[in-house]
């Protein structure tokens, strides 16, 4: 009856070591929300969106400046090292695939932040409302903008999503892991309820989007709970040495827990089954916080799936493997083939990053460092094209609002050769078309699996090759729509014409670079992909 | 006479004597220098010209046909110089390799882009400029009045350096960026008139059955980097030199997926039934691609994947297989098209499989089959040139029927279609004969039922091409006039009777230039690293098989005299009997197809989407919502309960969990 | 066997028998006279605010406050145990809840910059 204290704390108290360089990205990012905020309480009205705007793109490419530093402080930080039982019992990694992801997030955010900016000559972001009630141009809305309601507040929103983003790659503990997890999908939730037009979409996309991510918290809670019975830690490392020394009969334990925490990560990356909250948050969220989403969320969570896969539940693999190998065979399987039959381009794009999470699935399971720098390559090229193509969309418009059924494409290719080009080599890119940065992408995961996955990895790759020539067809559907199809109701009618709003230079800028970098890692794609590869240790 | 016979057979057997040695891949390139460094104008030079076309829009509407005319015979001139100065060198020094940079290098994964100039290659490269180049200034007559002329041109150069950076390529990945590629030019090409809705079908046909090839290339890919750990052809080959029988499963699963890629790109049985649709491109698209070029890349495909193929006699066999099945198609579907273009695609499809038994065939084959896919590109991209030289003279018309008497209007046209169709079908001394005679005999060579089955497979084929080549020439240029009133037809200005007449001459000796002076098989046989050891001889003498060959020609030339010359050709189509009747549906490819994969298919993802709970969608799915509109969409997606959705991942982690426990 | 958490376990028993004795008792024993008052939700004492007839919504406002004294409940909860480990604790932890404290108040900036706190 001496001490009912859990084993990881020492009895005296120890200050915990932090290396300040290794985490100045974080405090970077976080810093600046917080000056966010403040600016949003004191900084005049009609000044308000330029600070902001300039606020979070020199703090994202500070923190990038700041990930730099950090490489040279690779290591484990902020926790103590218990002499006593030697157990390293530290919050954060900062360590290869971490500062990838962040290096990757953080770029991605730039591109994301420039196209929420776009104020198409209104006062506020284009694509947010100042006031929930009130239909876009309405008098009820210049009011609400002039008694004050502005939407400048998505600039901190974001950068508070962006700050748990980078930390959620680096937690090296499942609490710290949930924390991020929290932080970065909050923000998210109100962000997709913001839209300016079709409010009720937008709200319930929220709405949707708040519960079932309550739900799958839920889960991860409960599975570290059972992991943390299993083990009698939070930290990864000690998870996976419980597992590889610990005790037969908490075995019950280890298999429902571990999967449970997995559950509330494949739920961030939409894979199957926990993927229904994706097409219809990813339509009715304003389409630039879509594309934010579907490419930083992405690169987050799956960094985290890494960090989990390889340091925390690597010595248990035998145990949970074959589930991860039956969700990525669905999420590849039921995306691509959802994504054949949906007529709206920003659902068809959400079954497509649904396929996408299945392929870089594949890459996280062929358990090798080859395959982490596969993934961590994927979700780079895959988000630069994402963002691009959402950008894309926010600018077909139809009578001001975004045009997004695919009907209203048709011929958009004769009269924007453009940018229907652009959004074309995006598709191609998608598809998996040499030339292109997505056909390198795919080729490293499939090589990966193929190269270390054995019997299982082949069925995969196999499974992925045809799940991958039937998303082909789609994006060829969305190119023969936009270059051979006839304009919708081609009456004449100007006013009610399809028409690419032209932008601002913010995303001008985001468009050209995700279409440019997409083209660039498609023909030399050999820097990145050795960066990625040397950036595949993690540490412990 | 019998003894002018005699000597003419002998004179096409060459010394009678056929390789059989042992393929030993001792390949080893050595790096370039000099002019043969600057190899990657070849490609670089047309992928100028269409960039430049593409994207100076409507400012090089005056010059763009012209410079990327140029810039294609520029790429002829690069080939002719690399070409002469590979002459000049030592067999075991011709191949050389060209580094352009490291493409992919990632920890273990490496993939340096490079050319490889060797002996099939450089022949390829002369094919494709010379022919290509002949086509573009063709196209300068035939595109005149086009207002999208520039677009066209541009695809063509882009086109050449696809089919370039094809065969040029020193890896199966940079292989298959070229693939690809051209499958992209053919796309583009085939649906170019894509306001009219059939032809942009008929573009997404050849796109589909393209993919289930592609797939297969990949697949193929994938399987080589795991069991080689490369994708450059040395490792590859050498990797499949040192093959033995535990991983023979491998090499056949290698050998036929690379046979699926060259089954959709070249259009053999099973993935055939696109070549057809195909004709909807302008002509000059159907002479240069669909005849000529990428069409032959399967064949191609197979060459020079010739290590992987010996090492697994299997997929060797299945290769025969689909060359025999596919000749014999197209020769019974040739027989019964009335449409001038699609006739000419179905004997394509036959003479490419021709082609590829012979690759199948082993060393024997490999130097006759690209002898006869030079010779035919010549001859078959001539008869299309000419075929549209009379849609030209005939208001656009395809249909054989109401055309007949037209030589005596357009005597270059008709002069130059004679000699290729004397050459397709073997006149004695033009190239067909040579390079054609030599596959049927090489057929013949073997033991057991192999040589019989595919001997007369070959032969069969030969005497039904005469008939429906002969049937083809009668009934468009000799007969009586079945015109319709309004036409006047006249012969084609010079830019493009020019090429018909350069392609004729060809036509005429090119075979007679490369396969009795035994040219071809002393160029291409050191790059297969085929030793001359041993002579194997056909199972029949080989002066029987070319004496019961031109019985057979004969034989079906005077069946066509017979039925269309001498008898009145009917301008509407008889019934026919039931074969005619299933030869005219292309022996019901489509309707196979759509039994057998696009109904399960569509059924399939119908039924999977009505899981989803946008059931709605799905059934109205497809093509035919694109058009809906939107307005009720709205409605509709109030259905999407988040509560159903909860459920979706209830379910899914409890029945995973519960297989686990199973499980474990 | 797990010996620690015995007496957790005779807690727990302990609070649930204590939790459903009372109710239990004050049910058979306790005098039931309803009046007005009685029937009203009870808000600490004070006069419950007016509400719309049929129970109605109530005012966002409401929701506003709760979600603010949530946020400084939290805070307060954490100064809990740091004011009781702080001469262990040193320093660092000082600054560390000084920066805690000033992150919170950034908070409470934009909600009275915002007008969060005018009822009106």
């Amino acid at each position: 009856m001496t001490s009912v204290a859990p084993q990881g704390l020492p009895a005296v108290f120890q200050q915990s070591t932090i290396d300040y360089l290794a985490i100045l990205p974080l405090l970077i990012v976080f810093g600046v929300a917080i000056v966010g905020v403040l600016v949003e309480a004191f900084v005049p009205r009609d000044r308000r969106h330029m600070v902001q705007a300039g606020l979070a793109v020199v703090g994202l490419l500070a923190a990038f400046v700041a990930v730099i530093v950090a490489a040279k402080h690779q290591g484990l930080t902020m926790g103590i090292t218990d002499g006593a039982s030697d157990r390293r019992l530290f919050a954060l990694a900062i360590d290869g695939p971490a500062l990838f992801m962040q290096g990757t997030i953080l770029l991605l955010g730039v591109l994301g932040v420039l196209t929420m900016a776009e104020r198409l000559g209104g006062v506020g972001p284009d694509a947010f409302t100042p006031s929930g009630a009130s239909t876009p141009g309405s008098p009820f809305e210049t009011n609400a903008s002039r008694a004050g309601a502005l939407t400048s507040e998505v600039f901190p929103l974001t950068m508070f999503a962006i700050f748990g983003m980078i930390l959620f790659p680096t937690t090296n503990d499942l609490i710290g892991m949930f924390v991020a997890l929290e932080v970065l999908s909050l923000p998210l939730y109100i962000l997709s309820g913001l839209a300016r037009r079709r409010r009720l979409l937008s709200q319930e996309a929220s709405l949707k989007y708040f519960l079932l991510g309550a739900f799958s918290s839920a889960f991860f809670l409960f599975g570290s709970a059972l992991l943390y019975g299993y083990s009698g830690s939070f930290v990864l490392g000690d998870i996976s040495k419980a597992i590889s020394t610990g005790p037969i009969e908490m075995n019950g334990l280890l298999v429902p827990g571990a999967f449970l925490v997995f559950v509330g990560l494949l739920f961030k990356v939409a894979a199957v089954p926990f993927h229904a909250w994706t097409p219809d948050v990813y339509q009715g969220a304003p389409t630039p916080v879509t594309g934010f989403m579907a490419a930083c969320t992405k690169a987050a969570a799956f960094g985290a799936i890494l960090r989990l896969a390889y340091v925390g539940l690597d010595t248990g693999r035998w145990e949970w493997t074959n589930a991860l190998v039956v969700i990525a065979l669905l999420t590849m399987v039921v995306g691509s083939v959802l994504s054949v039959t949906q007529t709206d381009m920003k659902r068809l794009l959400a079954y497509s990053s649904i396929a996408h999470a299945g392929f870089v699935l594949v890459g996280v399971l062929a358990f090798d460092s080859k395959g982490v720098g596969a993934v961590l390559f994927y979700v780079a090229t895959y988000g630069f094209a994402i963002i691009a193509a959402f950008a894309i969309i926010s600018l077909v418009r139809q009578n001001g609002g975004e045009a997004t059924h695919l009907s209203q494409w048709a011929g958009l290719g004769k009269r924007y050769p453009l940018v229907a080009g652009a959004f074309a080599f995006l598709m191609l890119a998608f598809a998996g078309i040499p030339a292109t940065s997505g056909f390198m992408a795919k080729f490293a995961v499939f090589s990966a699996a193929v190269g270390t996955g054995g019997a299982t990895g082949t069925v995969l790759v196999v499974v992925g090759v045809l799940c991958s020539a039937i998303t082909v067809f789609v994006y060829a559907r969305v190119i023969v729509l936009m270059y051979f199809g006839d304009p919708p109701g081609d009456t004449g009618d100007a006013a009610n014409a399809v028409e690419v709003v032209v932008p601002s230079v913010t995303t001008t800028f985001s468009i050209a670079i995700g279409t440019v970098i997409t083209l660039a890692l498609g023909v030399v794609p050999s820097a990145l992909l050795d960066l990625a590869d040397r950036a595949s240790q993690f540490v412990r | 006479m019998q003894s002018g016979m005699e000597t003419l057979a002998t004179l096409a057997n060459g010394a009678g004597t056929y390789a059989a040695g042992v393929v030993t891949h001792d390949g080893e390139a050595h790096a370039a220098t000099g002019f043969t460094s600057y190899a990657w104008l070849l490609v670089a030079l047309p992928l100028v010209g269409a960039a430049v076309l593409l994207l100076g829009g409507r400012r090089t509407d005056k010059f763009g046909p012209l410079l990327a005319t140029a810039l294609s015979w520029g790429a002829f001139l690069v080939g002719a110089i690399l070409f002469i100065g590979m002459l000049g060198r030592d067999d075991g020094d011709r191949p050389k390799s060209v580094h352009l940079f490291d493409w992919v290098a990632g920890g273990s994964f490496n993939v340096s882009a490079g050319m490889l100039l060797d002996q099939l290659s450089l022949v390829f490269v002369l094919l494709i400029t010379f022919v290509g180049s002949l086509i573009h200034v063709y196209s300068l007559g035939y595109m005149e009045h086009d207002p999208d002329k520039r677009r066209f041109f541009a695809y063509l150069n882009l086109f050449v350096a696809a089919m370039l950076l094809l065969v040029l390529a020193d890896s199966y990945l940079l292989l298959y960026v070229g693939w690809e590629g051209v499958g992209l030019a053919s796309y583009l090409l085939i649906g170019f008139w894509h306001y009219n809705p059939a032809f942009a079908t008929a573009g997404n046909k050849a796109f589909v059955m393209n993919r289930v090839g592609d797939l297969g290339l990949s697949i193929g890919i994938f399987i080589m980097f795991f069991h080689f750990g490369g994708v450059d052809f040395s490792t590859v080959f050498a990797g499949a030199e040192a093959v033995n029988g535990v991983n023979q499963g491998f090499m056949t699963a290698i050998g036929l997926m690379l046979l699926l890629a060259a089954c959709g790109k070249s259009a053999q049985f099973p993935l055939q039934a696109w070549l057809g649709d195909a004709m909807a491109g302008p002509t000059p698209v159907s002479a240069l691609i669909h005849a000529a070029t990428m069409v032959t890349a399967g064949v191609y495909l197979v060459v020079r994947s010739a290590p992987i193929f010996e090492a697994t006699p299997d997929a060797q066999t299945v290769v025969v297989i689909v060359g025999a099945i596919t000749l014999l198609f197209g020769a019974i579907v040739g027989c019964a098209k009335d449409d001038i273009k699609k006739a000419l695609a179905a004997s394509t499809m036959s003479q490419i499989g021709y082609m590829m038994l012979a690759a199948g065939l082993g060393p024997v084959g490999y130097a006759f089959a690209i002898a006869h896919l030079l010779t035919h590109g010549f001859f078959k991209a001539g008869m299309f040139l000419g075929a549209g030289s009379v849609m030209h003279a005939m208001d656009n018309q395809v249909d054989m029927r109401r055309f007949g008497g037209l030589f005596s209007l357009t005597k270059i046209t008709a002069v130059t279609f004679g000699v290729g169709w004397l050459a397709i079908i073997g006149f004695p001394g033009l190239s067909g004969f040579f390079t054609k005679d030599k596959i049927i005999e090489a057929a013949f060579i073997g033991v057991g039922w192999r040589p019989w089955v595919f001997g007369l497979a070959a032969l069969i084929g030969a005497g039904v091409t005469a008939f429906y080549m002969s049937r083809l020439y009668f009934m468009t240029f000799l007969g009586k006039k079945r015109w319709t009133d309004d036409v006047h037809p006249h012969e084609s200005p010079l830019t493009m009777t020019i090429p018909m007449m350069v392609l004729s001459l060809g036509s005429g000796f090119l075979g007679l230039l490369l396969v009795p002076t035994g040219f071809i098989t002393g160029w291409l046989n050191p790059a297969f690293g085929i030793a001359e050891t041993a002579e194997e001889h056909p199972v029949v003498a080989p002066i029987i098989i070319t004496l019961v060959t031109l019985l057979l020609i004969v034989a079906g030339v005077g069946l066509a005299y017979l039925r269309y010359i001498r008898d009145d050709v009917p301008v509407l189509a008889p019934t026919g009997s039931l074969v005619t009747q299933a030869a005219r549906q292309d022996l019901y490819q489509d309707q196979i197809n759509e039994g057998l994969f696009m109904r399960p298919g569509v059924h399939l993802t119908r039924s999977l989407v009505f899981a989803d709970s946008k059931g709605v969608d799905g059934a109205a799915g497809g093509l035919a919502a694109m058009i809906g509109g939107s307005s009720s969409r709205l409605r509709k997606l109030q259905n999407g309960f988040a509560r159903s959705y909860a459920l979706t991942m209830l379910a899914g982690v409890v029945a995973i969990l519960g297989a686990l426990w199973v499980i474990s | 066997m797990n010996e620690p958490y015995v007496p957790v376990l005779f807690m727990l028993g302990l609070g649930f028998v204590f939790a459903a004795g009372s109710v239990g008792t004050s049910l058979v024993v306790g005098p039931k006279r309803y009046n007005r008052a009685k029937l009203e939700a009870y808000e600490c004492g004070i006069q419950p605010s007016p509400q719309a007839s049929g129970g109605g919504r109530v005012p966002i406002k409401y929701y506003l406050t709760a979600m603010l004294f949530i946020i400084f409940d939290v805070e307060s909860i954490f100064l809990y145990p740091f004011a009781v480990a702080f001469n262990q604790l040193g320093l660092f932890a000082l600054i560390e809840m000084v920066l805690f404290v000033l992150t919170v108040f950034v908070a409470y900036a934009y909600v009275w910059r915002r007008g969060g706190l005018d009822w009106a």
